[in-house]
């Protein structure tokens, strides 16, 4: 039983990892930004050429799947997104949803459309037992990996002075403006964040999830419930969600095998009901 | 103004009598309308079974029975309204004298209607749930049934001492097929079998291995379209199943020669039943892969390519067999009963059924040279589809 709940707990923090990039843009940049999904897929494809055309190990490969969704999110934020900005959700949607279908179909034509294979190194591989909890030793690189993420996202937007400029272009980007404050280069960094940490996801998650060019479609209702459910104007929010869904998915399929892949969405109702603004939700005007 | 309108109705007349001129000087093609998943989640079928039917025009060349072959493809993306669509305007509009592909079950239930109403034959080159022959009378099978893969292992579990099976298999109509007929088998040959159904679409097989892990069976029997394969091949060992004892069986998608070598080692060991390998021993099946690889650097052909090809076979001997003529009953009446070689060894067509009888082979998954292949090891000839036979 352990040993489900474990899993469900890496399982969870990729999802926290794929999911956080789009509260960082969907909540704090208030942009509805659908695409997401396709920032992790280029992140994991880009792991995948790094170690299979240019040999790269593989602990290499996570930062470079980083740097080039990030990079690529700064450049498209600059040439496409930033007129979106003032534009309504509605159109935000339409916008990004196009966008993914743009990038399935690329990567479908540039990398075709079979699953992508990446072998871990040999450490990663396999499992030991600790007190009877078998605990696999990739799920537990991702828990540490993952884990830290969080500790220094949460550091970073509530202690940082990078962290309360950007609240407050959020807030009232005029005034903020008006303070002094680059809103326009604070947007587009905390976009090429939100980017990089969504392509590190997508490259943490091959081993679990796979990868192919439908990627972005196929888990965008989990990120989607992610950032519903866990809110989008904090960390921790969804943080505790991508676990608490992660464990809910892992034990529920463990437990329930006939109804097991439901429990995810009837928690996310029960969640939305109960609470409509999400896990932590501060209080809206 | 009447006359005004005779005239025009004379040039209408006269603009659809040459119009339907064109279309006898276009028949004298026979057209084939091929409709397969070439993009999207089961891209894999479509490409092995295009590149097959493009090696048979090839090999074989486009003229067979007097008459030229055109093959018009479409690309349905795994989504059956596009292929009940796709099949509608090739009937109409094409005027095709044949349906074929067919990557997915829905997408061949969704077409038999129209194989129906407008005879055409419809030749299933993949998709494998046993009862899709039984939707149309047109419907012919040149790929394989999840039955007729799965029975074989169930008898060949019963007598290499395994006596509990764990069953886990993807819930769709393919997938409960497999694991209704190997339980079913197995149970009857004195085994005990626990079950577990996994969606479609699941990102993570943790959940449903621990349960296997804990049950410690003798043998893990899984069936799951061959994309995923991969995915599960790497979470059993990483669970350690493997040197837990657990041996890996079921029919040899999971181990699809498309994807095998990007699975790794960790396939090694796994026994499946199917009806092709790509390292299957004969002289017809060297010719076709060596072929295979010289047209398509990269890619291996597995058992969705020879459904494509032995699907071409069958319409190219119906067309010899009816010298030309493309009338539905006729070729599907020529259809019935036919009998080749095919890079998979011998295989025919059941007259009563229009199902695929054909040999299948007990395989091992092994290292040969430095590529993974199933090495067939054991034969059981000319199974017929176990469901229909029982009828």
């Amino acid at each position: 039983m352990l040993t489900i709940l474990f899993d469900g707990i890496a399982y969870g923090m990729v999802l926290f990892v794929l999911g956080c990039g789009l509260s960082v843009t969907m909540g704090l940049m208030n942009f509805v930004n659908l695409a997401h999904g396709a920032f992790a897929m280029l992140g994991g494809y880009v792991a995948v050429a790094a170690m299979q055309r240019l040999g790269l190990p593989f602990l290499a490969s996570l930062p470079l799947a980083f740097l080039v969704a990030a990079l690529v999110g700064i450049v498209l934020e600059r040439l496409i997104y930033r007129p979106m900005y003032a534009k309504s959700h509605l159109d935000q949607v339409m916008f990004s949803i196009g966008l993914v279908f743009m990038a399935v179909a690329g990567t479908d034509w540039l990398m075709g459309s079979g699953q992508q294979f990446i072998r871990l190194p040999a450490w990663l591989q396999g499992r030991f037992e600790i007190a009877g909890i078998g605990i696999g030793r990739y799920r537990l690189f991702v828990i540490a990996v993952c884990g830290l993420l969080a500790v220094s996202l949460q550091w970073g937007f509530t202690r940082t002075r990078f962290g309360s400029r950007l609240r407050a272009s959020v807030d009232d980007a005029r005034v903020a403006r008006g303070l002094g404050i680059p809103v326009t280069r604070l947007f587009a960094l905390t976009f090429a964040l939100g980017s990089g940490l969504a392509g590190l996801g997508g490259a943490l998650g091959i081993e679990l999830m796979g990868l192919d060019p439908t990627f972005p479609l196929k888990f965008m209702i989990y990120f989607l419930i992610v950032v519903t459910v866990g809110g989008t104007s904090s960390i921790t929010g969804p943080f505790f969600a991508a676990m608490l869904l992660g464990v809910a998915d892992v034990v529920g399929k463990y437990l329930v095998p006939q109804v097991g892949a439901f429990i995810i969405y009837a928690l996310m109702v029960v969640l939305l009901i109960t609470r409509p603004h999400g896990l932590f939700a501060r209080a809206r005007a | 103004m009447t006359h005004r309108r005779t005239v025009l109705g004379g040039i209408l007349g006269l603009a659809l009598a040459v119009s339907a001129g064109g279309a006898v000087l276009a028949q004298d093609a026979v057209k084939i309308g091929l409709i397969l998943p070439m993009t999207g989640p089961f891209a894999s079928t479509g490409r092995q079974i295009d590149a097959a039917v493009k090696l048979f025009l090839a090999k074989e060349g486009p003229v067979h029975g007097g008459r030229k072959l055109e093959v018009i493809l479409k690309d349905d993306a795994g989504n059956a309204d596009a292929t009940r669509r796709f099949a509608q305007e090739l009937v109409v509009n094409d005027k095709v004298a044949v349906l074929a592909g067919f990557g997915l079950t829905p997408l061949a239930m969704a077409t038999a209607p129209i194989a129906t109403q407008a005879k055409v034959p419809q030749v299933v080159m993949a998709a494998a749930t046993a009862t899709i022959t039984e939707a149309s009378p047109y419907i012919v099978r040149t790929s394989f049934t999840l039955p007729q893969a799965s029975e074989p292992m169930a008898d060949w579990a019963a007598g290499n001492s395994i006596k509990k099976v764990f069953t886990v298999v993807t819930d769709y109509g393919p997938g409960i097929d497999a694991e209704t007929s190997f339980a079913a088998k197995f149970k009857g040959a004195g085994g005990t079998v626990e079950s577990v159904r996994v969606p479609l679409r699941n990102p993570d097989f943790a959940p449903f291995l621990q349960r296997v892990s804990e049950a410690k069976p003798d043998a893990l029997f899984v069936f799951v379209p061959s994309g995923i394969g991969a995915q599960f091949m790497k979470q059993f060992v990483e669970r350690g199943l493997d040197k837990a004892g657990v041996k890996l069986i079921g029919p040899g998608d999971v181990v699809d020669d498309d994807i095998l070598d990007g699975i790794g080692d960790v396939a090694i060991g796994a026994i499946t039943t199917h009806h092709y390998s790509a390292r299957h021993d004969s002289p017809a099946n060297k010719a076709y892969v060596e072929a295979f690889q010289k047209a398509n650097p990269g890619m291996r052909p597995n058992f969705m390519s020879v459904g494509g090809y032995d699907g071409m076979r069958l319409i190219t001997e119906a067309l010899k067999k009816t010298g030309g003529d493309t009338e539905g009953d006729k070729l599907i009446a020529a259809m019935k009963g036919a009998a080749w070689e095919s890079p998979r060894g011998p295989i025919s067509i059941d007259p009563d059924t229009r199902d695929i009888i054909q040999n299948v082979y007990v395989r091992k998954t092994e290292k040969v040279g430095s590529e993974l292949y199933n090495v067939e090891f054991a034969t059981i000839p000319n199974v017929k589809d176990p469901v229909k036979a029982r009828k």
